[in-house]
């Protein structure tokens, strides 16, 4: 039904998809898997028409098409249901259904009466009964998904793509949704579907495209592929494979006998974390394992007191941390160096001085005066400290390397003294030599004695950072490699393992 | 200012226009003052001087609360209402005596201030709106208070708006005195640096555990009492209370001459020095083209242009 061949796309710098072939077949439902960064989104955006291939063609019933905008793909019946609801809250159910696409009257006005039964009818064939009068914002997400759902069905869609679209919904609606791409898939449907969630893949895909930075690693029939496998494929590590001595910077072991000084307990976010408890011990590397998605950032800044929680606490040495407020996890000792650095933790357009500054100009000032003085020692500490690679201390963050402006992060932080340090993807997208100083920078601290919890989707940075590694899964913590058992083998078998309570929880 | 581009060809274009955004203000200050020595009559006086600097004194009041605003990733339109309300108040509680009358005028500004911040640091209201909504509601309140114009006639605040010290009249040392608070209070304090911060990224600020919303109530208060300031001070210089017409168009005036000064609408920067130069030119433009009999919608084209030229230098700042 759609294939492409040998495509490849390039971002200034970024060698997005290079000789990716995919072939979705009429009536199977393919999935597209693959890590961060692996090119999924980009593929999808080249079969929707947002962006145009550099290289290769897309064949689409038999003959080459070149899709110049996203309307134009719909419109040859590809349609698209990406991971954040895309229509418009504030219009009825019925005219998001309809949009576009309104049946006219007489007076080529529209017809309300007709345009309201046939979305009433287009609904419940999907399951959902619903006052299609209403705005959209007034339901779930989960409905406003299946109001999604059924748009892309109601235009004769003959390929579907969906992009995650289990990420916000509840195990009921998830059932529905399996059926209704059934329902797809047997009327002759091709449906693409993207999903980090191993079981959901195993449920309802027929075919599995595995990418991997950018190229297509594996493709073939889901079924004879075991998880454990797939799990390999994703993360490209061989299973088994066994380094006699590690890449990375990282010189393992530190000293955990005593209390933790971190405590999680039973850390609940509505669609993303259930439950999840943990602690780390001062001088401790705790790592957080699972794939993208599943809860691992969500669990960082639920810690941190930058996502609100439905239910858990945290303590740090015993005394309990108010959820919900950064300010307080900060005062309590605990720093999150957040996933996105550019967005969420630099302030691009202040000084290295200034970053570095920012987080501790309370402790830094006198009556709401900034001692310049003592911020000028403090920042000539860090600046040599952790060989941050500037041109002075005036110079603005923005325009540093990725390294250095982490670097500038952990300063920000460690100007503070804390005592509990969340790191989130801390070496995601910095070059090599800073990656190794980064490391190598993690592991003296641990050894000061900080408690060190640790995210990489880097699968041997995971294992050779941390003392011990939590493996999280769909929001639950699944497993606990601790001690001889941190190897990469065991995080993979972790991974891919079948819940023990089925599917249906 | 286009003189400057063409005095300097050597340069290469993109240490030009960083030129350009630090320092062409300044510049063009500079090139319309040396434009009006030589051919504006009567234009080196004392009292023309003194003049220029009395009308300045209050849109620059207004501009450096805009500052901070802007600095903040915002914006406060209710500026040109905080005064008619401030006029309005002081008129009304004048009898008691003209300290109380300005104490009760500020709290207002406070009040409105307050208001605007809390509904953008704690609702989540966009500040353009949110200001939206207090200058119309500020507006209408001052009308309520006092429904026409009512001469202010008390000693006390005709000194304020006529009164010098050796020659420098006080509403332009009041100015000038809270252009360097302000200035002080950028580059000195804790408050500064995390105006900047939270107006560069929020999510980084908030991230960094700073009190985003403590931040920003007392950055719109801040604007609010500036322009109650203002208003106390146009208020003197009139020596009347026009709350219909007072400080209408303010908010503009005000944001031209924050842009102008080279403080960029993004946030992350505030320019002190910039903004009391971009007052500066604006004014000066307007009475050069008053003097030369041009027609007042001459002076708006003019303003107009000035904009453009300012955005078009700060546009290179945009994209980092």
């Amino acid at each position: 039904m759609l294939s492409v061949t040998g495509l490849g796309k390039s971002f200034p710098g970024v060698r997005a998809l290079s000789d990716v072939d995919l072939t979705v077949r009429a009536g199977t439902v393919h999935a597209l898997v693959g890590e961060n960064g692996a090119g999924k989104s980009t593929l999808i955006k080249v079969l929707t028409g947002v962006y145009r291939p550099d290289a290769g063609e897309v064949v689409y019933d038999g003959a080459p098409v070149s899709f110049a905008t996203p309307l134009a793909a719909q419109r040859a019946g590809i349609s698209t249901i990406y991971q954040e609801v895309n229509l418009v809250p504030l219009m009825s159910v019925a005219r998001n259904l309809c949009l576009g696409r309104e049946p006219r009257g007489r007076l080529g006005l529209i017809d309300f009466r007709r345009m309201h039964r046939e979305a009433a009818e287009a609904l419940e064939r999907l399951g959902l009964r619903v006052d299609v009068r209403r705005p959209l914002r007034e339901l779930g997400v989960g409905a406003q998904q299946m109001v999604a759902l059924a748009r892309a069905v109601a235009v004769d869609a003959r390929v579907v793509v969906m992009d995650e679209p289990t990420s916000s919904l509840e195990p009921r609606e998830v059932a529905t949704l399996f059926r209704v791409i059934r329902m797809l898939r047997d009327q002759g449907v091709a449906v693409v579907y993207v999903s980090h969630r191993m079981d959901e893949l195993y449920e309802i895909c027929d075919e599995v495209t595995v990418l991997r930075d950018g190229r297509v690693v594996h493709t073939g029939p889901l079924a004879g592929l075991d998880r454990l496998r797939l799990v390999s494929l994703m993360l490209g590590r061989e299973i088994g494979e066994v380094r006699a001595e590690g890449l990375t910077k990282f010189s393992g072991g530190h000293d955990a006998e005593s209390e933790p000084v971190l405590r999680a307990t039973d850390l609940t976010i509505r669609h993303k974390l259930r439950g999840v408890s943990l602690a780390v011990r001062p001088g401790e590397v705790v790592g957080l394992g699972g794939l993208l998605g599943s809860g691992r950032s969500e669990t960082a800044k639920a810690i941190a007191g930058a996502l609100p929680t439905d239910a858990g606490r945290v303590a740090v040495a015993g005394a309990p941390v108010r959820p919900g407020s950064t300010a307080a996890a900060i005062r309590a000792g605990i720093s999150l160096l957040p996933e996105d650095r550019k967005a969420e933790g630099i302030v691009p357009g202040l000084s290295v001085r200034e970053n570095i500054a920012l987080a501790a100009l309370p402790a830094l000032s006198r009556f709401g005066l900034v001692d310049d003085a003592r911020i000028d020692r403090i920042v000539d500490t860090f600046v040599k400290r952790l060989r941050i690679k500037t041109a002075g201390p005036h110079q603005r963050v923005g325009e540093l390397s990725g390294g250095n402006q982490q670097k500038v992060l952990l300063a920000r932080w460690l100007a503070l003294h804390p005592k509990v340090l969340l790191l989130d993807e801390p070496t995601r997208g910095i070059d090599v030599g800073a990656k190794a100083e980064v490391q190598a920078l993690i592991d003296e601290l641990a050894d000061d004695g900080l408690a060190v919890l640790l995210i990489s989707s880097d699968t041997e940075e995971l294992i050779e950072g941390s003392d011990r590694v939590v493996v999280l899964k769909e929001g639950v913590v699944v497993s606990e490699l601790t001690g001889a058992a941190v190897t990469e083998d065991a995080l993979m078998r972790a991974i891919a393992a079948v819940p023990a309570g089925g599917p249906d929880d | 200012m286009t003189e400057l581009t063409f005095a300097r060809p050597s340069l290469d274009r993109a240490r030009l226009l960083r030129l350009l955004q630090d320092y062409g203000v300044y510049a063009g200050v500079l090139v319309l003052l040396l434009f009006d020595v030589a051919f504006t009559p009567h234009f080196l006086s004392v009292e023309n001087f003194r003049t220029q600097a009395v009308q300045v004194a209050p849109v620059l009041v207004v501009a450096l609360g805009m500052a901070l605003a802007i600095g903040a990733e915002g914006v406060d339109l209710s500026v040109g209402s905080v005064m008619a309300l401030s006029t309005s108040l002081i008129s009304l509680y004048l009898g008691y005596g003209p300290w109380i009358a300005v104490l009760v005028a500020l709290a207002g500004g406070i009040v409105v201030g307050a208001a605007n911040g809390a509904l953008i640091a704690f609702v989540g209201v966009q500040p353009i709106v949110a200001t939206l909504a207090l200058m119309v509601a500020g507006r209408g309140v001052a009308l309520v208070l006092l429904p026409q114009l009512k001469d202010v006639r008390d000693p006390d605040m005709a000194a304020l708006g006529s009164g010098a010290v050796l020659g420098v009249p006080y509403l332009v040392l009041i100015a000038a005195g809270l252009a360097l608070l302000t200035a002080f209070v950028m580059r000195r304090t804790t408050f500064g640096r995390q105006v900047l911060a939270i107006g560069d990224s929020r999510p980084a600020a908030r991230l960094a555990g700073l009190p985003v919303g403590r931040v920003l109530v007392v950055v719109y208060v801040s604007c609010g009492a500036l322009a109650a300031i203002a208003g106390v001070l146009a208020t003197a210089r009139l020596s009347a209370s026009d709350p219909t017409s007072l400080g209408t168009l303010m908010e503009l005036s005000a944001i031209t001459a924050v842009v102008v000064g080279g403080t960029p609408l993004s946030g992350g920067r505030v320019r002190v020095g910039g903004t009391v130069a971009g007052a500066v030119l604006i004014q000066l433009l307007t009475t050069t083209l008053i003097k030369h009999d041009l027609p007042p919608s001459w002076t708006q084209i003019a303003q107009a242009a000035v904009i453009v030229l300012a955005v078009y230098a700060a546009r290179e700042r945009g994209r980092r």
